[in-house]
C-alpha cells in the first residue's frame, strides 16, 4: 500500500523519498494543489465566510436600514475615472413622478458626482453584537450620499448590504445542518456496517425509502408546521433540522461502506491482535483512515442545504423577516411586476450561484484528493 | 424472475405504507386543528366564538377527536377501500377532487421533463465521451456545472424575466388567458405546447446536466476496454461500433436514473409550479399546507411519493430485463 505513489508526481529519487514518507494528510494536500478549479473555487469559498464573518464591516449600510426616500433606486457602476480626474465616484439620482401612478422613478444622473472612499466612516454598528464601530470598506464619502451599488428594494434598503449580512444566515444555515447530517451519518452508517446482521438489513431498507422520497414536498410540509410564534433562533435551527432529516442517508452509505471494507484490512487485523479496544479501533485506526471521503462528501452536500433552506424562505415557509437571508431577499422578486420593474431585485440569485458553483468543485477536488494512493 | 419481481412488489408496498405513514405524522405535528383554525379565523373577522358544543359536533364530524393511531387508520382504510382521500376544509370538496385534478398535470410534466432529459442527454453526452478534451466537450462540461448548480426555482425567476423582458409576455401557467378553462381541441393543444416547454426545460436542465456527466464517464470508461479494440481491429465502422457496444454498456446506468432522478424530478416539479403558478400540484399543496387543509395536504404527499417509488419499481424492472446480472442476485 505505501509503495504505490500518485501517478502525476515527478518520478526523481529524493521526490519518491518525499512520497513515501509523506503523511496522508500531505499527500491529500499536494494532489488537491494541482487541482487548479477547485483551489480557486477554495479561495472563493474562504471569502464567502470571511465576507459572512465581518459583514457588518464589508457592507455600506446595515441590513435593515431603511431609506425611505430612496425606494427602488437602479443600481449605481462604480467608476473610476472622470473628466475632473481620478478617484472612486458614483453617480447620483434624479427622481420623477410616474404620470399614471405617481410612484417615484429613480434613475441615475451622470451630472451628479458622488466621491466614494474606501475604509469610510458611516453608519454605526456592532460587529457579532458586541464590538461597536463604525468603519466601512466602502462608503459613500459623505455619509448622508446615496450608494447603492446593486439598488434599492421595496423600503429603501440597499440590495447590496443585505446580500452580505444574509450571507452569515445562509451561509451557516448548511453548515449547522452539515454539523448534523455528520453525526447522524457517522453513527447510523458505523452501526449499520459494523453491527451488520438484521439491523444492518433494517436500516439499509429505512435508507432506501428515505431516498425515494421527493425531498422538497416533505420540507415545505415540515417548515409549514414550524409555529410562526418561534423565534429567529428556534426557526433557524429548525430549518437546518428539517433540511439534515431527509440528506443524511448519502453520507451513511459512504460509512457504512468504508467500514464493510475496511473490516478486512490488514492493519485493522493487526490493531486487534494488539489488544485494541473496540472504541480505540474505530475512532484512531478506522475513521481517520477514511476521513478525507466523509468530508469530500460532506462538502458536495452542503449545496443542497443552502439551496433548500433558500427555497423553503423564498417561499416563505422558511426563515422570515427581521432576518435576512438570500431566500427571504428573494421573496420581494416573487411578482412578476416586481422582477419586471426592478430586475436588480434578482442579486441574490447570483450570490446563491457563485457560492453554489464554487462549493461543488471545491467538493470535487476534495474527492479527487481524498484518495492520494489512487491515480 | 418471478420472485425478483415479488421481493421488488413487497418492497414498494411496504415503503409506500412508511411514507403514508411519514405524511400522516408529518400533518398531525403542529398543535391545533382545522376546526380550532375555523373559529380562531371566525373570532378574528369579527365573529362570535362558538359554544363549546358546537366545537365537539364539528370536531366529531370531521373525526378530528380519535386518537392518532385511529384516525390514520381511518384515513388509510378508506384510501384503501374506496378511493377516498377525506374532505378539503377549505375547498368544501372531496379532496380526491382536488388532488385528481392536479396530479395528472404534474405526472404530465414530470414525464415530459424526463423525456427531455433522456432526448437532450444520450446524445450530447455519447459525444462528450468520444470527442473528450475538445473545445465542445469542455463547453458541455462547463454549461453542465452551471446546470448542476442553478436551483430550479432560481431558473425559473430568470426565465420569467427573460419572457418579460424580451417577449413581453410572463411565461406564467400552462394555458393562455382565452385557453385556461376550454374545453379540450386542437388549439388548445397548441397553446399547452408553446407553454409546456418552459417548465420542462427549467425543471429537466439539473437533471440533464447529472446524466451527462454520468453517461460521458460510464461511457469513458467503455471506450478504453479491449472488446472496443477488437471490434475496430475486425473493421467495424465507427459509428456501428460505437452503438452496437459501448453505448449499450453505458445504458445501463442510464436506465437506473429513472429510479434516483424522479424524486428530484418531483421536487422540481411542485416549487417550479409555485414559481411558474402552473396549474399542477405545486401550488395547491403550498396552500393547503399553509392552511392546514390536512387531508389534502396528506393525500399530495402520500401520491406524489407514490409516484417516485412507483418510478424506482419500473426502472428496477427494466434494469432486471436489461441485465440478467440483476435479477440473479
Amino acid at each position: 500500500m505505501f509503495k504505490r505513489k500518485p501517478a502525476d508526481s515527478p518520478r526523481t529519487e529524493t521526490e519518491d523519498l518525499r512520497f513515501e514518507v509523506a503523511s496522508q494528510l500531505q499527500l491529500t494536500w499536494w494532489k488537491f494543489r494541482k487541482h487548479k478549479l477547485a483551489m480557486f473555487s477554495a479561495v472563493i469559498v474562504i471569502l464567502l465566510y470571511l465576507t459572512a464573518a465581518f459583514g457588518e464591516f464589508i457592507a455600506p449600510y446595515g441590513g435593515i436600514t431603511t431609506n425611505s426616500k430612496f425606494v427602488h433606486a437602479p443600481p449605481q457602476t462604480l467608476h473610476l475615472f472622470s473628466e475632473d480626474g481620478f478617484g472612486l465616484h458614483v453617480y447620483g439620482y434624479t427622481m420623477e413622478r410616474d404620470p399614471r401612478t405617481l410612484e417615484r422613478i429613480w434613475t441615475v444622473d451622470s451630472s451628479a458626482k458622488i466621491p466614494v472612499g474606501l475604509f469610510v466612516r458611516g453608519e454605526p454598528y456592532k460587529m457579532w453584537g458586541l464590538i461597536p464601530g463604525d468603519l466601512h470598506l466602502i462608503g459613500p464619502k459623505n455619509p448622508g450620499d446615496p450608494f447603492f451599488l446593486l439598488g434599492t428594494d421595496r423600503i429603501g434598503r440597499d440590495v447590496f448590504s443585505r446580500i452580505v449580512h444574509s450571507a452569515r444566515i445562509s451561509l451557516t444555515v448548511g453548515l449547522v445542518g452539515i454539523a448534523l447530517t455528520f453525526i447522524l451519518g457517522i453513527l447510523i452508517g458505523g452501526i449499520s456496517g459494523l453491527v451488520g446482521g438484521r439491523l444492518d438489513d433494517a436500516i439499509q431498507r429505512l435508507i432506501e425509502i428515505l431516498i425515494s422520497i421527493p425531498t422538497l414536498p416533505f420540507w415545505l410540509a415540515l417548515a409549514a408546521m414550524v409555529p410562526i410564534t418561534w423565534s429567529s433562533l428556534q426557526t433557524y435551527f429548525m430549518i437546518s433540522i428539517i433540511l439534515t432529516l431527509l440528506s443524511w442517508m448519502g453520507l451513511a452509505r459512504v460509512v457504512r461502506s468504508k467500514f464493510l471494507a475496511l473490516r478486512n484490512e490488514d492493519f485493522v487485523l493487526a490493531a486487534k491482535l494488539d489488544g485494541c479496544s473496540n472504541w480505540r479501533l474505530i475512532t484512531s485506526h478506522m475513521l481517520p483512515s477514511f476521513m478525507s471521503h466523509i468530508i469530500a462528501s460532506v462538502t458536495l452536500s452542503i449545496p443542497g442545504m443552502i439551496i433548500g433552506e433558500t427555497a423553503l424562505s423564498f417561499l416563505g415557509l422558511g426563515l422570515r423577516p427581521p432576518i435576512v437571508s438570500w431566500g427571504v431577499m428573494l421573496q420581494d422578486a416573487q411578482r412578476i411586476s416586481a422582477i419586471a420593474n426592478y430586475p436588480w431585485l434578482l442579486t441574490p440569485a447570483a450570490a446563491i450561484f457563485i457560492t453554489v458553483l464554487s462549493m461543488n468543485f471545491l467538493g470535487d477536488g476534495l474527492r479527487d484528493a481524498a484518495d492520494p494512493y489512487q491515480s | 424472475m418471478r420472485q425478483f419481481l415479488l421481493r421488488r412488489f413487497v418492497t414498494m408496498i411496504f415503503t409506500v405504507f412508511i411514507i403514508s405513514i411519514l405524511a400522516f405524522g408529518i400533518i398531525q405535528l403542529p398543535p391545533g386543528d382545522y376546526v380550532d383554525q375555523l373559529i380562531t379565523r371566525m373570532v378574528s373577522q369579527g365573529g362570535q366564538s362558538p359554544d363549546a358544543n358546537t366545537v365537539q359536533k364539528l370536531k366529531e364530524l370531521y373525526g378530528l377527536d380519535d386518537p392518532m393511531p385511529i384516525q390514520y387508520l381511518k384515513w388509510i382504510g378508506k384510501i384503501i377501500l374506496r378511493g377516498e382521500f377525506g374532505y378539503s376544509f377549505t375547498y368544501r370538496e372531496d379532496a380526491i377532487k382536488i388532488i385528481s385534478e392536479r396530479l395528472p398535470a404534474t405526472f404530465l410534466l414530470s414525464l415530459s421533463s424526463f423525456m427531455f432529459v433522456w432526448i437532450v442527454s444520450l446524445p450530447i453526452g455519447i459525444y462528450s465521451a468520444v470527442k473528450k478534451y475538445s473545445l465542445g466537450d469542455y463547453i458541455i462540461s462547463g454549461i453542465g456545472f452551471i446546470g448542476l448548480a442553478v436551483p430550479s426555482f432560481l431558473l425559473a425567476l430568470v426565465c420569467l424575466y427573460i419572457s418579460y423582458k424580451y417577449f413581453g409576455v410572463a411565461a406564467i401557467g400552462l394555458y393562455s388567458k382565452e385557453f385556461a378553462n376550454a374545453p379540450w381541441n386542437w388549439a388548445r393543444m397548441v397553446d399547452l405546447l408553446q407553454h409546456v416547454w418552459i417548465p420542462m426545460v427549467v425543471i429537466g436542465v439539473g437533471g440533464t446536466a447529472g446524466l451527462i456527466r454520468t453517461l460521458r464517464a460510464n461511457l469513458l470508461d467503455e471506450l478504453n476496454k479491449p472488446y472496443v479494440d477488437t471490434a475496430r481491429a475486425k473493421g467495424l465502422s465507427e459509428a456501428r461500433l460505437l452503438w452496437k457496444y459501448p453505448v449499450r454498456h453505458a445504458l445501463n446506468p442510464f436506465v437506473s436514473t429513472l429510479g434516483w432522478m424522479l424524486p428530484g424530478l418531483i421536487s422540481g416539479e411542485v416549487i417550479v409550479a409555485i414559481v411558474l403558478n402552473l396549474p399542477t400540484s405545486g401550488p395547491v399543496l403550498y396552500n393547503a399546507l399553509g392552511q392546514q387543509d390536512m387531508y389534502v395536504a396528506a393525500g399530495f404527499l402520500l401520491l406524489l411519493s407514490t409516484l417516485t417509488v412507483i418510478g424506482t419499481f419500473v426502472s428496477d424492472v427494466l434494469l432486471a430485463l436489461l441485465d440478467p446480472r440483476i435479477r440473479l442476485q
